[in-house]
């Protein structure tokens, strides 16, 4: 049939995966030779944890790892006491670069803090034009967590107020809380199916650090297309 | 020869005696085996993390068809569109057809190495269209008509100054010595490409089965934003890139990046799951995942060469490779270099046309010791030495060894041959080097070792 030559070329990738499967292949690390073993995934994704890099089981170990991960990745870790010690915080922050105009969204955490600003707000909830976000000096956002083991900042679309908001503007402040603090990133991918499968937010990504770049002569820059700066002020 | 071989051993030659080039890459990756190794070290157990992976991708690469199955229902159900395509030309296609469908004109691009396998920036170039790559490797080898370098570090050959003298001749900047500078150069050049691009095309690193989605790993965020801000994203993706599981990129994501450039993590990691969804802020009114076999099935074919296809694209076995660190990228001619190119692109290219890559190796093993997923590589080199000349044997080496069974097999001739080498070494100078010179291919860089005076069996002899 010509009628639908895109479902013909599914069948017929399918079609050579298939016949290509049916011989079978030996299993990693073996010999050729050895009969093939159905690997059971599960078995290997329960250890996946005791292979990742080593996190402490308090809190304060993980807020350790956290504090170190951040500086080596050259973001900036604050962890304040109050909401008003975070208010004050981004006042700080906004007068020390002169901010003249942020972007974020609506959130618990943002709207008392931005509103706090007394800067031009733009909201991207409702959309918003790209051109308008470029004006604007930093972008704030909540995000669904922190990650001890690697120093990232998990958010997506739903979260953090679209796609843009963390990447466009040059200064990424991410405003987090402290039971967001969560040890590794298998704890991180429960966390994702927990709270959203199977309606999952279009987008999803972890920032590890600010946007960096090493293709000129491998010499590390930051700021090559996203954030120059990441700022994490967890309350 | 083949082209392909006669073009690759010319740069070779050239290359392995350029000592400045040599320098170059020296530079590039010197402080790479630091960093990971040190990366690699904070892994609890990174063997056990390499076995694990191994496993997965087994599973998934041994189960492609219900996964790929899967992973395309799961985008469907979300607003994706999936595509399917046996051979590049088919790829194109589709993907000019979404563009003119759309009237658009201004394409951005994220980094896509199957974009380079399809040749895809030439067929947009020719249908018209204006295409620009972000990420700052690749949009500096695009501004020089030049494949990549390398299909993770695309302009690890040049320098600053190279880079500068590029800029100042292409978008008229001032020449400066700071690799700063220059980022911030294409940075401002490129912020105006994202916002006013109709349509973004990315690659895929990983496409999960289980949630419908594909991921991205990235260091600039020029992915971030080619998927952000155009109407209609395009995610060109290799059938062999599915994984099952989400959680499995707890795993992969980590090991990707410390095997790839010694990170914990890479800059950006980010899931793409549909177009603009109900409520979202902003995002792609369409998305459209393009699945392209091109041969790859010709490699699950052959199952002794099939992990071959568990293939992250760290390009750590570049890294290691003694080869790749004296000869460079573009020698190699095909668009997967170092130890992974030579094993797959006799595959997907044709194994007589592209078998001299198997025979480039020192057969050390260092990409198969470091490669993350445990690909066999050099295991399969030899292989593919083996498929080649079974498939199209070389006419001399039969009679010859015939000859030499032969003349072992008879005691007088053997000795006779003995005595007869070391009366002709006297001669042999007369003919070294000339075009009579029968070992000229070891004589051109090396000395031809001496006879010894006596043979073993002339000092039992006198021994008695
Ligand atoms: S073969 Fe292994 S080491 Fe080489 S690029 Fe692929 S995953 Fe990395």
């Amino acid at each position: 049939m010509v009628a639908n030559p895109k479902m013909n070329e599914r069948e017929n990738i399918l079609g050579r995966i298939r016949e290509a499967l049916s011989v079978p292949a030996p299993v990693p690390g073996a010999h050729s030779g050895e009969p093939p073993h159905a690997v059971s995934e599960c078995e290997a994704a329960t250890h996946i944890p005791e292979w990742l890099p080593r996190v402490g089981s308090t809190f304060e170990e993980r807020l350790a790892l956290f504090r170190t991960n951040a500086a080596e990745l050259k973001a900036d870790f604050v962890l304040l006491d109050s909401p008003e010690e975070l208010i004050a915080k981004l006042r700080e922050i906004a007068a020390a670069e002169s901010w003249k105009k942020v972007a974020t969204h609506s959130n618990a955490l943002t709207d008392g803090a931005c509103d706090a600003l007394d800067l031009p707000v733009l909201r991207t909830d409702n959309g918003y034009d790209p051109r308008d976000m470029e004006t604007c000096d930093a972008g704030i956002s909540a995000c669904d967590a922190l990650i001890a083991q690697t120093g990232s900042v998990l958010v997506t679309s739903q979260s953090a107020g679209g796609r843009a908001l963390s990447v466009l503007p040059p200064h990424h402040v991410v405003l987090a809380r402290r039971e967001q603090l969560l040890a590794d990133l298998p704890a991180a991918f429960a966390l994702l199916k927990t709270k959203y499968a199977p309606g999952y937010p279009s987008l999803i990504s972890f920032i590890t650090g600010p946007s960096r770049t090493g293709d000129i002569e491998r010499i590390l820059v930051l700021g090559a297309h996203g954030p120059k700066k990441l700022t994490i002020l967890c309350v | 020869m083949t082209p392909a071989a006669s073009q690759f051993k010319k740069n070779a030659i050239a290359l392995t005696a350029d000592l400045r080039h040599r320098a170059l890459i020296r530079t590039a990756l010197k402080k790479y085996e630091v960093v990971r190794d040190d990366k690699v070290s904070r892994f609890q157990n990174w063997q056990s993390a390499r076995q694990s992976a191994a496993e997965i991708k087994w599973d998934a690469v041994n189960h492609l068809d219900a996964h790929l199955i899967e992973f395309a229902r799961n985008l469907e159900a979300r607003g994706t569109q999936v595509h399917w395509a046996s051979n590049a030309a088919q790829a194109r296609e589709i993907i000019i057809g979404i563009i003119q469908e759309r009237k658009a004109h201004s394409i951005i691009k994220s980094k896509v190495m199957t974009g380079e396998e399809i040749h895809l920036n030439e067929a947009l170039e020719k249908a018209g269209f204006d295409v620009v790559e972000s990420d700052l490797g690749e949009y500096i080898v695009q501004l020089r008509h030049e494949p990549p370098y390398h299909f993770v570090f695309p302009a690890m050959h040049l320098t600053r100054g190279e880079i500068s003298d590029l800029f100042s001749k292409e978008l008229g900047t001032a020449s400066t010595d700071s690799p700063e500078e220059l980022t911030m150069i294409a940075r401002r050049v490129l912020r105006d490409k994202y916002i006013a691009a109709d349509i973004g095309i990315s690659g895929a690193n990983f496409g999960i089965a289980e949630t419908g989605m594909i991921s991205i790993t990235e260091n600039e965020g020029n992915a971030r934003l080619t998927c952000a801000l155009p109407k209609v994203h395009i995610a060109l993706m290799g059938i062999e890139k599915v994984l099952p599981k989400l959680e499995d990129l707890a795993l992969f994501l980590p090991m990707l990046a410390t095997a790839g450039a010694g990170q914990v993590m890479t800059g950006y990691n980010t899931l793409y799951g549909g177009p603009r969804q109900p409520g979202e802020a902003d995002g792609p009114e369409a998305f459209h995942v393009v699945l392209l076999d091109n041969n790859r099935t010709q490699l699950l074919a052959d199952p002794e060469q099939r992990d071959a296809l568990h293939c992250i694209r760290c390009g750590a076995c570049l890294n290691v490779c003694p080869i790749y660190k004296n000869i460079g990228g573009h020698a190699y001619g095909a668009t997967y270099q170092g130890p992974i190119g030579a094993v797959i692109t006799p595959h997907l290219r044709g194994l007589q046309q592209w078998k001299h890559l198997s025979f480039a190796s020192s057969l050390c093993g260092a990409c198969t010791q470091t490669c993350p997923v445990k690909i066999n590589l050099h295991h399969h080199l030899l292989q593919s030495r083996r498929n080649a000349i079974a498939q199209k044997p070389v006419w001399w080496e039969k009679p010859l060894f015939q000859g030499l069974a032969f003349l072992f097999n008879h005691a007088g001739l053997f000795s006779l041959g003995m005595k007869l080498g070391r009366i002709g070494q006297v001669f042999y100078p007369l003919v070294k080097g000339t075009r009579l010179d029968p070992a000229s291919a070891w004589t051109k860089s090396r000395e031809l070792p001496k006879i010894a005076p006596q043979t073993f069996r002339e000092w039992w002899q006198t021994r008695k």
